[in-house]
């Protein structure tokens, strides 16, 4: 029988007559006339709305295998995804009513004369007044050029290391040294909107046109099921609705066709940032930075492992790594003072000659019952780029596990965006689980991806729902492109943080392979006041938001900046583990309208320095022969003197926390400092960091195993199970 | 500039004429085969394609990118193909295409090969329904999912059609035997 099926098929393809020339003109135009009558309405407004990009035209046979598979996924299936090959990224941006304007842009840093981004190329350097830049070469990177005699013969060149505070503390900024891919995009750090945008500029890959010979290739792989044309037809519906229904945007984004996204497949962009250079004490004796509790890069840096290859080093935050785990810290008692910094100083494990100072931030937690009703406003990238089944299902596995956490104060509202953007669910209670999880059951994938309707709309509705007392978040779920409207990061940026004012908060869902875009993540998260995780399992959507799912919802502190003033009679160089993308300027922590980062209930926070005593072998740098006329001071034994600036949420002046920071051998660190020192020294490596020497993944798994402690989830065992894998990926 | 059928229909539905024109010009083939083998005539298939042709502009609005646009398309085409035997069908049900060539056969008025006899039997014992089934099947070799999709139908009817079309051809074999 099926022999006549295969012959009908067959004659049917055989007899088919070939369209006649003439039929075919005749009707393309009669086509094209009525599309001229038709598009009268259009003008005159086109120009605005027209989306000039969309996404993956090489990789559209592919996508379209991935749609299809993804399609069949709907329903019941989807909810059982394939969680353990999928990959998500989380990020949480925080956006504060309260928060005067950002008036302090990190921007001008690199329009600044100051030639310190050179140091990689000795012959291109040029002295100036007040430059710091030649030692900085010399003890910031590796390989190190040679000292240049030019700068060490000119006294003039010499400035008072306190008074070079300015251009002191851009020097950890500015050094557009390569990032480890090669990828110069982000060098100077996703808060510096000019830079980055530059650097977007130079990195823009231009697909090219994609085969015309869609449609032939695609029957076969056009599979749905549940997506029937009623439903479709209902959402379609409700999207073209809604987008009619956009504000204008305040600040118009241009279409400047600068931000192309990458197309499928190994083109995940990294907000790469230089290594954090050595820093002499006397040379620039004030640290600055701001907090960083995203941990977006540890998911990723699992992701690669857990596929047998080592990660991109640009992929790598140091930080974000040390700050994926719950470190057992002292915790606060009341929201008096909203976290307790601790600081302890015990020997490097890589450095007989050095020590490190480990500085842990542990955030109170919100008692379930005393937390505040939450608003969550989930915008869903519904764009062919998500139409994967290792992201949209899993994205909705892990909403589904948020719903669990919610109660009947709580509300939800989803808002999708793809080639258009629209209201899918309406504010909804959300102990009303089923009706919210039907919505984003029926969400399908297509089109590109109009990222400015999208945010606007979803903005326009969090602001709808908030009432006094409430939290209200957008919760944005992308694998990281917004390539219609805003298709350019620093405008991007700026309306990220012109909404931080608004008092929604943002949080930010990136997702996926081959296709995600840390930079823009990153971007996003640091300047709408927000926290990244990476989210490639379902367990880990239950880390975020379940098991921390205060720390996801409830900011308790805001704009946490850290300063560390190191005693040159005790500390001759120092260095900042990690944290590369998140230094300050100086004069920035004590500016209260410097945006800084974010501690939600319940979360720690840890930062490491690499500290070289005076008189230690270690020391790297020769001491000055010329305007080093000041003997040191006596020693008192302080190493450095740590302040911390926090405001509390919604409010506009900062609170000061100062402690000094000494150093007792008798002391025996606590096992969570070392702990996290293990991590941040897997970071290093990770990163190619040579500081380590010969200290290797074996030690790293050493230190992990000898001081894993209770670890009641997990994690940490996971991370050894990394190291072990990070061994044999070599 | 993006070619993708995708992207060229939500420029066109924003008014870019000259991505309309793409448009129909990549796909005229698909919609006047979809056409063809749902209607079984050359020049009714031809007045379909063209009618959908004018009909588009406004349809696209409609599209919104959340599926292909082929399947999209096929969809419009079906459905116009649809209306236009319902109108028949109120007249006289023997206008149509493959239902001609039947009528034909039966008063052994044409002779045609032996294999294209078959081929236009077969289809004008199937309805309506299974032809367009067969029509995304066989001729465009969707998958029952995909021609589901298109015809707004479950899987499993798609199935169930296609296991009818199957019967009607096994039925047709054996009154053929019966007749020789």
């Amino acid at each position: 029988m099926t022999d006549d099926l295969d012959k009908l098929a067959a004659l049917l393809r055989d007899d088919m007559p070939a369209p006649s020339d003439a039929a075919k003109r005749a009707a393309i135009s009669a086509g094209m006339a009525a599309f001229e009558k038709n598009s009268e309405k259009f003008q005159g407004t086109a120009p605005d709305v027209r989306p000039i990009h969309n996404r993956s035209d090489l990789g559209r046979g592919f996508m379209e295998g991935l749609k299809a598979m993804f399609n069949k996924l709907t329903g019941r299936q989807m909810m059982l995804g394939t969680a353990s090959l999928a990959t998500i990224a989380f990020a949480v941006v925080m956006i504060q009513n309260t928060k005067p304007p950002h008036t302090g842009p990190r921007s001008p840093i690199i329009e600044q004369t100051d030639p310190t981004p050179e140091p990689f190329d000795p012959t291109a350097n040029v002295p100036t007044q007040g430059d710091l830049g030649p030692q900085d070469s010399e003890m910031g990177y590796v390989p190190r050029p040679e000292p240049d005699p030019e700068v060490n013969s000119g006294p003039a060149v010499l400035a008072v290391p306190q008074e070079g505070g300015e251009s002191a503390a851009n020097v950890d900024l500015t050094p557009a040294s390569p990032a480890p891919t090669g990828k110069a995009d982000d060098a100077a750090g996703s808060g510096q909107g000019a830079a980055v945008l530059a650097e977007d500029m130079a990195d823009t890959p231009v697909p090219a046109a994609p085969p015309a010979s869609v449609v032939t290739q695609a029957p076969q792989a056009e599979r749905s099921r549940n997506l029937d044309g009623a439903v479709l037809g209902g959402v379609i519906g409700q999207v073209d609705a809604a987008a009619g229904a956009v504000a204008p945007y305040e600040s118009p984004i241009t279409d400047t066709e600068v931000y192309q996204p990458p197309v499928e497949g190994g083109h995940d962009q990294f907000a790469g940032e230089a290594v954090s250079p050595l820093k002499v004490t006397q040379v620039e004796p004030v640290s600055t930075f701001s907090i960083d509790v995203d941990t977006a890069s540890y998911a990723f840096v699992r992701r690669s492992l857990l596929n047998g290859y080592l990660p991109d080093p640009a992929a790598v935050r140091t930080e974000e790594m040390i700050n994926y785990f719950n470190y057992d810290y002292a915790t606060p008692q009341s929201d008096e003072a909203p976290f307790a910094p601790q600081a302890s100083v015990f020997p490097t494990p890589w450095n007989p000659d050095t020590l490190l100072m480990h500085i842990g931030i542990q955030g109170y937690d919100i008692p379930a019952s005393e937390r505040p009703p939450v608003n969550l406003v989930f915008l869903i990238d519904t764009s062919g780029s998500m139409n994967d089944p290792q992201k949209l299902p899993l994205l909705i596995q892990s909403f589904r596990l948020l719903l669990g956490e919610l109660n009947d104060h709580d509300q939800v509202a989803i808002v999708t965006y793809a080639g258009s953007a629209g209201v899918v669910l309406e504010p909804t209670p959300a102990t009303e689980v089923r009706k919210i999880l039907n919505s984003l059951m029926r969400l399908g994938a297509g089109g590109s991806t109009a990222g400015q309707a999208g945010l606007q709309q979803a903005y326009a509705l969090a602001e709808e729902m908030a009432d006094d007392g409430d939290t209200s978040r957008v919760i944005l779920a992308t694998d990281g492109d917004f390539n219609v409207g805003i298709s350019d990061r620093g405008e991007l940026q700026k309306y990220i943080e012109a909404k931080r004012e608004t008092g929604v908060y943002l949080s930010i869902l990136g997702f996926g392979q081959g296709n995600y875009n840390d930079a823009l993540m990153q971007t996003l998260a640091q300047n709408g006041n927000g926290t990244a995780a990476y989210i490639d399992t379902l367990a880990e959507a239950q880390k975020v938001l379940v098991d921390q799912i205060g720390g996801a919802l409830f900011t308790i502190a805001q704009d946490v900046k850290i300063q560390v003033e190191f005693n040159p009679a005790e500390v001759a160089e120092y260095r900042l583990i990690g944290y590369e993308t998140r230094a300050l300027n100086r004069e920035d922590f004590n500016n209260d309208s410097v945006d800084a980062g974010d501690i939600g209930a319940g979360t720690q926070v840890t930062a490491i320095y690499e500290i070289t005593p005076v008189g230690s072998a270690a020391i790297s740098v020769d001491p000055l022969r010329y305007g080093n006329a000041d003997p040191l001071p006596e020693g008192n034994g302080e190493l450095a003197f740590l302040k911390l600036r926090y405001k509390n949420p919604g409010e506009s002046t900062s609170n000061l926390i100062t402690t000094p920071v000494r150093y007792d051998p008798d002391v025996t660190p606590d096992s969570e400092a070392l702990f996290s020192v293990a991590v941040a020294g897997f970071g290093q490596l990770l990163r190619d960091d040579t500081r380590l020497g010969d200290w290797g993944f074996a030690d790293v798994l050493e230190m992990a195993q000898a001081n894993k402690g209770d670890d009641p989830f997990g994690y940490r065992s996971e991370f050894i199970r990394l190291v072990r894998l990070a061994e044999t990926a070599q | 500039m993006e070619n993708d059928s995708n992207s060229l229909a939500q420029r066109a539905a924003r008014g870019d004429a000259d991505a309309y024109r793409v448009l129909l010009e990549r796909h005229y083939d698909l919609m006047f085969r979809v056409a063809y083998r749902t209607l079984g005539n050359r020049s009714d298939s031809e007045d379909l394609v063209q009618e959908v042709c004018v009909a588009l502009p406004k349809k696209l609005a409609s599209f919104r990118g959340d599926s292909r646009f082929e399947s999209w398309l096929y969809t419009i085409v079906v459905n116009a193909g649809r209306d236009l035997m319902r109108k028949r069908g109120a007249r006289a049900r023997a206008a149509d295409g493959w239902g001609d060539v039947e009528i034909m056969h039966r008063q052994a008025a044409v002779e045609k090969t032996e294999n294209l006899n078959w081929l236009t039997r077969a289809m004008s014992r199937l309805s309506p329904e299974l032809r367009e089934t067969v029509a995304l099947v066989l001729g465009e070799e969707m998958t029952h999912a995909a021609a589901a999709k298109v015809l707004g139908l479950s899987e499993g009817s798609v199935s169930w059609r296609m296991s009818e079309v199957k019967k009607e051809l096994r039925l047709m074999a054996k009154e053929q035997e019966m007749l020789e």
